[in-house]
C-alpha cells in the first residue's frame, strides 16, 4: 500500500465573532483586546486532514500566516495532533487581501515541498471570502475540491464529496489537491493532553519570514493587494416592536395568524 | 497570466452565466439585471459568458434579461462544472476582451470559480456582495456584510482590473423578460485539453429531506430548539414548514443532542440566515443564536418561557405550549389556505 499523503492544513486566528463590538464614536470595530481563536472552519480543515491521517497514515502539517501571536493557533493544531507547524510572519505582509494572502502562502507551501493534500475552511469568519484556498489552487495550478464534507485518500488521487445548493457530488481529482472543509462537516478533536506536552517540549515550530522563503515583497502587503476597504458603514439593526399572544392556544394562534396576515408576512 | 496594466483599455459588465442542470440559475439572471444598471452608469454594455454545452436556448434567454452579448463556449467538457476548464475559460475571453467589471453569483460554484481565477490574473475579487454601485470615480463599489453582518465594507478595486465581484444570491431582483430583446450569441472557442480536466465529477447525490432547499436559501424556516425534547418532535416543525413552504432549522443545543444533522444549525458556531420570516420554535435566544438569525426579515417566537430572549428580538410572540400552538398553527394555515377565494383574474 502506498504512504499516506502529506497534508499541509491552512489556518488563520481570527477575533471571536461574539466579542466583537463597534465602537460608538468611530463607527469601526474594536479588535484590539478582542480574544482570538483558530477560525472555526479552519478546525474542520483540521480535523479533516487528521482523520486522513488517522486512517492513511502520512502527516499533517499546519500553517498559518500573521503576527507572532498567531503561534497560539498553532500550538493548539500541534496538541490536536499535527505533526509540525510553520509560522510566515512578516511586517511586510500586513494588510494583504487574499491576492497576496494565497501567494504567500502557495509560496511557503512550495518551499515545504513534498504535500499531496491541501487543506483550507472554507472561509473565515472575519472575511467571509472563501477566495484563498481557492487561490492557492490557482497560484499552484493544481487541482481544488471545495466545500468539502468527506475525503477519501486514494493513493494517487483523492476523491471528496462536496456539499452544493442542491446536494453532494463526489469529485475524483490527481494530486496535489487543495480541499476546503464545509463549515460543520465534522466534530473537530480538542487537543489531547499528551499533544500539549509535546509542544511544550518545543522544537516543532519553524518561523520563516519573506525572505526565508522567496517570497517577493512587490507582491505583497497592503501595496499590492488589488482591493481596499474604502469604508464600513455599523449596519442598524431594526428595532422590532414585538406584538405578544398568550392564552388559550387556539385563540392565540388565531390572533398570530391573523396578525401576520394583517402585516402581509403570509401572503407575500 | 499577467494582463494588460492600463485601465483605459477595459470597457463593459460582464456576467458569468451558471447553467446548472439545464437551466440558468436564478442568481445568474439577478446579476444580469445589476450588470444592466451599472453598465448605463458606464456608458458600456453587458455581456454573459457561458461555459458549458447544448445550452444556447440559454444564452438567448440571457439576451431577453438584459445581456447585450452572450460568449457562448460550448464543449461536451464543460458540461458539468468544475474548477480548471472554466477558470481557464473565463481567463481566457477577460484576456481576449478585457472587461471593466466581473460578477460572480456567490453560490459555490461561483465563489469556486471566482477564486481560483482572481489568483490566476491577480485582480481583486469581492466576495457575496449585496449592493453593487459606480462611485464618483467610476470605480466599483462593492459592498458587503462584515462581521457576521454587524456592518457593510465598501470594497473599491482601485488600480486592477476586471474589477471582480461575487453576489450574494436572491438579493437583488429578477429583471423582467422581454423576449423582444436584441442581442448577439457570440460562439468563442476555447480549446480544452485532457491536462485541463483534473477533476471529475463521478457522482451526484441530490438532497434528502430539504430537497434543493438548504436553510441558507429557504424563505420561510421553522427552526427548534432544545424545547423540543425529542427528535421526533421535529416532524411537528417539519409539518408546519411544509404548510409555509420553508424548511427546518436547528439550535445548536438541538444539534449537540444528536437531533438532527449539524447543517441545519443556526448562530454563531452554525449558519447565518435571512429569511424573510424566521419562526423559533423553543429556542430561548442566546446570543450565538441570535448571532445566526437576528437580520432576518420577520422573526416570530414561540415559547413556554416568557422570559425567554427571543421575546425581545421578535416581531411576533406566543407564549404557550409548543406541542400544542405548532400542530394548531399547522391546521390553522391550512385552513386558510383551503379557504382563500379563488383571484379574481383566474375566475
Amino acid at each position: 500500500m502506498a504512504p499516506g499523503p502529506r497534508s499541509i492544513v491552512c489556518i488563520k486566528q481570527v477575533p471571536k465573532a461574539q466579542e466583537l463590538q463597534v465602537d460608538p464614536v468611530t463607527n469601526t470595530l474594536k479588535r484590539v483586546g478582542v480574544p482570538s481563536e483558530i477560525n472555526p472552519p479552519d478546525r474542520n480543515a483540521l480535523e479533516m486532514a487528521l482523520q486522513v491521517k488517522d486512517q492513511f497514515g502520512g502527516e499533517v502539517f499546519v500553517l498559518t500566516m500573521g503576527p507572532p501571536v498567531f503561534t497560539s493557533a498553532l500550538e493548539e493544531a500541534l496538541a490536536m495532533g499535527c505533526d509540525r507547524a510553520f509560522l510566515l510572519t512578516d511586517r511586510i505582509l500586513g494588510g494583504s487581501d487574499t491576492v497576496p494572502t494565497a501567494h504567500s502562502l502557495s509560496e511557503t507551501i512550495h518551499k515545504i515541498g513534498g504535500y499531496q493534500l491541501i487543506f483550507c475552511g472554507e472561509e473565515t469568519t472575519d472575511a467571509s471570502t472563501g477566495h484563498v484556498g481557492p487561490g492557492i489552487a490557482g497560484h499552484l495550478d493544481c487541482a481544488q475540491i471545495t466545500y468539502c464534507s468527506e475525503v477519501q485518500f486514494l493513493g494517487n488521487r483523492v476523491r471528496g464529496k462536496r456539499s452544493v445548493e442542491d446536494g453532494f457530488e463526489t469529485w475524483e481529482c490527481p494530486l496535489p489537491c487543495v480541499i476546503t472543509a464545509n463549515f460543520l462537516s465534522n466534530r473537530p478533536r480538542p487537543p489531547s493532553l499528551s499533544g500539549k506536552i509535546r509542544v511544550k517540549r518545543g522544537g516543532l515550530i519553524t518561523t520563516w519570514s519573506c525572505a526565508d522563503v522567496g517570497i517577493d515583497p512587490g507582491k505583497v502587503g497592503i501595496r499590492n493587494s488589488p482591493t481596499i476597504v474604502a469604508k464600513v458603514d455599523t449596519v442598524v439593526l431594526p428595532d422590532r416592536k414585538a406584538k405578544i399572544f398568550r392564552g388559550e392556544p387556539k385563540a392565540a394562534v388565531t390572533a398570530l395568524l391573523d396578525a401576520m396576515a394583517a402585516d402581509g408576512v403570509l401572503s407575500r | 497570466m499577467t494582463l494588460p496594466k492600463d485601465k483605459t483599455e477595459y470597457r463593459g459588465v460582464w456576467v458569468f452565466l451558471e447553467a446548472r442542470r439545464g437551466r440558468l440559475r436564478d442568481v445568474s439572471r439577478q446579476l444580469l439585471g445589476v450588470a444592466r444598471g451599472l453598465a448605463q452608469t458606464r456608458g458600456s454594455d453587458v455581456s454573459g459568458v457561458l461555459p458549458s454545452w447544448n445550452v444556447e436556448p440559454l444564452a438567448r434567454e440571457a439576451i431577453e434579461f438584459g445581456a447585450d452579448r452572450v460568449y457562448l463556449v460550448e464543449d461536451p467538457r464543460l458540461e458539468t462544472y468544475t474548477s480548471r476548464p472554466y477558470a481557464k475559460v473565463m481567463a481566457t475571453l477577460i484576456g481576449k476582451h478585457k472587461p471593466e467589471i466581473v460578477l460572480f453569483g456567490a453560490s459555490k460554484n461561483g465563489r469556486d470559480l471566482g477564486g481560483r481565477l482572481h489568483a490566476m490574473i491577480e485582480t481583486g475579487l469581492a466576495a457575496d456582495c449585496v449592493k453593487l454601485e459606480i462611485d464618483a470615480d467610476g470605480n466599483l463599489d462593492m459592498i458587503r456584510p462584515s462581521f457576521g453582518g454587524k456592518s457593510l465594507a465598501h470594497i473599491l478595486c482601485k488600480q486592477h482590473r476586471p474589477q471582480m465581484a461575487s453576489a450574494r444570491p436572491n438579493v437583488f431582483p429578477i429583471p423582467p423578460r422581454d423576449p423582444a430583446r436584441k442581442g448577439e450569441v457570440v460562439r468563442e472557442p476555447v480549446e480544452i485539453t485532457d491536462a485541463d480536466l483534473d477533476a471529475k465529477v463521478v457522482s451526484f447525490e441530490e438532497r434528502r429531506g430539504h430537497k434543493g432547499n438548504p436553510i441558507e436559501d429557504a424563505k420561510i424556516l421553522v427552526a427548534g430548539g432544545f424545547g423540543l425534547r425529542d427528535p421526533k418532535n421535529f416532524r411537528l416543525l417539519e409539518d408546519l414548514a411544509k404548510e409555509l413552504g420553508g424548511a427546518v432549522a436547528a439550535s445548536r443545543k438541538a444539534v449537540d443532542a444528536g437531533w438532527v444533522p449539524k447543517d441545519y444549525q443556526v448562530g454563531q458556531t452554525g449558519r447565518t440566515v435571512r429569511p424573510r420570516v424566521y419562526i423559533a420554535v423553543g429556542i430561548s435566544g442566546a446570543v450565538q443564536h441570535l448571532a445566526g438569525m437576528q437580520e432576518s426579515e420577520k422573526i416570530v417566537a414561540i415559547n413556554l418561557d416568557h422570559n425567554a430572549p427571543m421575546f425581545e428580538i421578535c416581531d411576533y410572540g406566543l407564549v404557550g405550549d409548543l406541542f400544542q400552538v405548532v400542530p394548531e398553527m399547522t391546521r390553522q394555515l391550512a385552513e386558510r389556505k383551503a379557504r382563500r377565494p379563488v383571484p379574481v383574474a383566474a375566475r
